[in-house]
């Protein structure tokens, strides 16, 4: 026993250390260098900008508020999709909180005019509270508030969406889905070319 | 549920079928001490660790010698943690880890559990992630890898007296298959949007005008050994549902055969090892059906969803905490693969799953985690069941006790049930325990059969070193983070000790032909016994517990009983 105990102190501590350089220092490090020659954009997060300013990434939820944008799903990160905080409610199916966070948010969406069936997602928090997609149907719900703040007409807005709309992988990898973000890019590039007017129209962005 | 999600089901259940023979034959390489190409890295390292690949260890000095590296793993480790505030690669100035905290995180990724007490993005300094943790995320799993060699060379060696040389396994498997695995997917994965980088974190203005920090980081490198390892210990809070770790569906499909890859080829490794691989395909047979059926079963709770929420006029699967890019089924998938495994990532909050879907994954990590199972830990934990079926198969119908060609005694039984025992023991004392103080209570996000759940979870998650949780669990304190350490300790090494005892006894045993008295493993009616005996003795042990939570949580989930 002492023999074999003895015999594991240099081997333990030689492989700690070489194997620390090899894969905790060397491995990542030469990762980053070729993740940052060959996919620079998803390397360094997926920013969308506009101009040279980073509105966010594509791939991280970020609070709506304003009845001019569609929003995305109730988070828990935070104080509601802050980024250095992701997380989930962790309410269990019979919480008294989660029926309460619901029924809350039902008073918003009914608000908004949505009548029927309520989207599973449209109401539930995400696992990461930083989800940057909602179903279709959360996006369809909110088409009337959406175009009613922004004097719209509602097919304008509707065919805003079905643009916006990521279908699966192959047909049937994933589920169907629509970026917040990118959406709410697309509907303020598409009144901004409304604004410029027919003479100034300029090709959407 | 779906046709795409049952086809999803049917696509990764293929997929691992036809993943288990080259990795089982790439894992073969590495049992049998090929020389492969790469070999001045590996003689080098020997060369400077002082290493005699060839020498043979015997069953105690392999032991020790993993414990004593393990040991010596989590003492760097803490030293790392407690010293962060005054390294460098520390761009957002996290500070050193509390003393509990450090102990526990550095136990957590020494015994392939990545049990997290902390949030990532807000604890953990790039260096820390890399430096720390990566690297345990490397070794930790190979050690398990090389037990797993070291096991299987007891079932398959003649009158031998050693299992082999750790140091040797260990060395290679990290250097030909975990180090040059990762390094291709972690770029894939970057290719899918998995930030890589040594900047801290980038702020937006947001389309409203407010401000976002987004905090980045050298994300790829460690998700890939992350899952890959069945390790699971997340760089952000939110693991593998943070769009950064799992940005999309063909990502996600990755991850959950990344995890099942090593176990899967593991399986059939042991067929090749003792020279007949049907006895790998009949374990691998065993674990694909408790695989589907554990699967089936989440994705059929998750569909149907919660009545609470049904009667407000919100009908369907249950979304509280998953993600729209995976949906329910590839959830509900995700949870039952990563508790099949000791994987514990997570793509979706389990501690938000309905009741039914929420024991599944709970159950499958109290059977053990040998559906694939943690790399290694799968294999030679599932063994242990393999000895003590041919037992109860012998006194039910008179056969003599064989497995492989080797006569299964008395002390090889008493090994087994004492590697098998050491789960039900840890989890259910230290729950009771926890249960009954206040400082076990005070950390609870949910009330009822629900809080029940989430300290069930976190003690069976830890014991199994699975490292998943019902995360609304506050971990953090000194209570949790001591007794949570205590069960990813000894649910490691006590289950290893003993299966290596076997692995050295039975090593030392002669060949003994299979004759009209041995009963069969393999076929159908060997592979129904092990499911049997698997979910018998691994699962009943549990059930008062599972009344406790999960089953009383689904009464009053169905009945609207609120907590």
């Amino acid at each position: 026993m002492g023999n074999d105990l003895r015999s594991a102190i240099r081997p333990s501590l030689v492989i700690l250390l070489l194997f620390t350089v090899l894969t905790g220092l060397a491995y990542p490090a030469l990762l980053t260098g070729i993740a940052q020659f060959v996919f620079p954009a998803q390397a360094n997060g997926s920013l969308v900008r506009r101009g040279n300013t980073v509105v966010g990434s594509e791939l991280i939820g970020q609070g709506f508020a304003s009845a001019r944008y569609f929003h995305g799903r109730p988070s828990a990160a935070g104080k509601g999709y802050d980024a250095t905080a992701s997380g989930g409610s962790n309410l269990g199916p019979a919480a008294q909180g989660l029926v309460d966070r619901v029924k809350v948010d039902l008073k918003t969406v009914r608000a908004d005019g949505l009548t029927g069936p309520v989207p599973a997602d449209m109401v539930t928090a995400s696992a990461s509270g930083l989800d940057p997609d909602v179903s279709p149907e959360t996006a369809y719900a909110q088409v009337a508030r959406v175009a009613g703040a922004r004097h719209l007409a509602v097919g304008v807005v509707r065919a805003i969406v079905d643009a916006a709309i990521a279908e699966p992988l192959a047909g049937v990898l994933g589920e169907r889905r629509v970026n917040v973000l990118l959406l709410n890019r697309a509907l303020d590039a598409a009144a901004n070319n409304r604004q410029a007017g027919p003479a100034g129209a300029q090709p959407a962005a | 549920m779906t046709f795409n999600g049952w086809l999803l089901v049917a696509v990764v259940a293929a997929l691992v079928v036809a993943m288990a023979r080259p990795m089982g034959a790439w894992l073969f390489a590495l049992y049998d001490g090929r020389a492969l190409p790469g070999g001045a890295v590996e003689r080098g390292v020997y060369r400077l660790a002082g290493i005699d690949p060839g020498e043979e260890m015997g069953w105690r000095r392999y032991a020790v010698h993993v414990l004593l590296f393990s040991f010596a793993g989590v003492l760097l480790t803490y030293a790392w943690l407690r010293l962060q505030g005054a390294l460098p690669l520390n761009p957002l100035g996290d500070k050193a880890l509390d003393p509990h905290l450090a102990m526990n995180t550095a136990i957590s990724f020494v015994t392939n559990t990545n049990w997290q007490s902390y949030s990532g993005e807000s604890t953990m300094s790039n260096l820390i992630q890399m430096g720390a943790l990566t690297v345990h995320n490397f070794l930790s799993a190979a050690t398990g890898v090389a037990v797993a060699f070291a096991v299987v060379r007891g079932f398959a060696r003649r009158e031998a007296g050693g299992l082999g040389n750790f140091w040797a396994d260990l060395t290679r498997v990290t250097l030909y298959l975990l180090l040059p695995a990762s390094i291709v997917y972690a770029l894939v994965l970057v290719a899918g949007g998995v930030p890589q980088t040594f900047a801290g974190s980038v702020v937006a203005t947001t389309l409203e005008g407010a401000k976002q920090t987004l905090v980045l980081g050298p994300v790829a490198s460690q998700e890939a050994i992350k899952m890959f390892g069945t390790n699971g210990g997340g760089f952000f809070n939110a693991n593998s549902a943070h769009p950064f770790e799992n940005p999309s569906a063909w990502t996600n499909l990755l991850q959950m055969l990344s995890i099942f890859a090593i176990g899967a080829g593991l399986a059939h490794m042991f067929g090749r090892a003792v020279g007949d691989r049907r006895q790998g395909w009949a374990i691998f047979g065993a674990m694909f059906i408790l695989f589907v059926v554990g699967a089936g079963l989440a994705y059929w709770a998750e569909s149907s969803g919660n009545p609470n929420l049904h009667g407000l006029g919100i009908p369907g699967g249950n979304m509280e905490g998953k993600e729209v890019r995976f949906g329910i089924a590839a959830s509900s998938l995700f949870a039952a693969i990563t508790t099949d495994a000791s994987c514990g990532a997570v793509n979706a909050m389990h501690d938000s799953f309905t009741a039914l879907g929420g024991l599944v994954p709970l159950f499958n990590i109290q059977l053990g985690e040998i559906i694939f199972g943690g790399v290694g830990s799968g294999l030679y934990g599932f063994l242990t069941y393999c000895v003590l079926s041919v037992f109860v198969a012998g006194l039910m119908v008179g056969r003599s006790p064989e497995y492989v060609g080797k006569k299964i005694e008395g002390r090889e039984v008493k090994l087994a049930v004492l590697a098998i025992a050491v789960l039900p023991l840890l989890i259910l004392s230290l729950t009771g325990l926890a249960a009954v103080l206040p400082a076990g209570l005070a950390g609870l996000n949910n009330k009822g059969p629900h809080g029940f759940s989430e300290i069930l979870y976190a003690f069976t998650s830890v014991v199994g070193n699975n490292g998943s949780a019902f995360a609304g669990l506050t971990a953090s304190t000194p209570f949790y983070d001591g007794l949570l350490a205590v069960g990813m300790w000894f649910g490691r090494f006590f289950v290893i000790i003993p299966v290596l005892a076997i692995a050295g006894s039975l090593a030392a045993k002669r060949q003994v032909p299979a004759g009209p008295g041995s009963f069969p493993t393999t076929g159908p009616l060997w592979v129904g016994l092990l499911i049997g005996i698997i979910v018998i003795v691994g699962g009943l042990t549990f059930l008062p517990s599972l009344a406790l939570g999960p089953i009383a949580d689904h009464l009053a989930m169905v009945s609207g009983k609120l907590f």
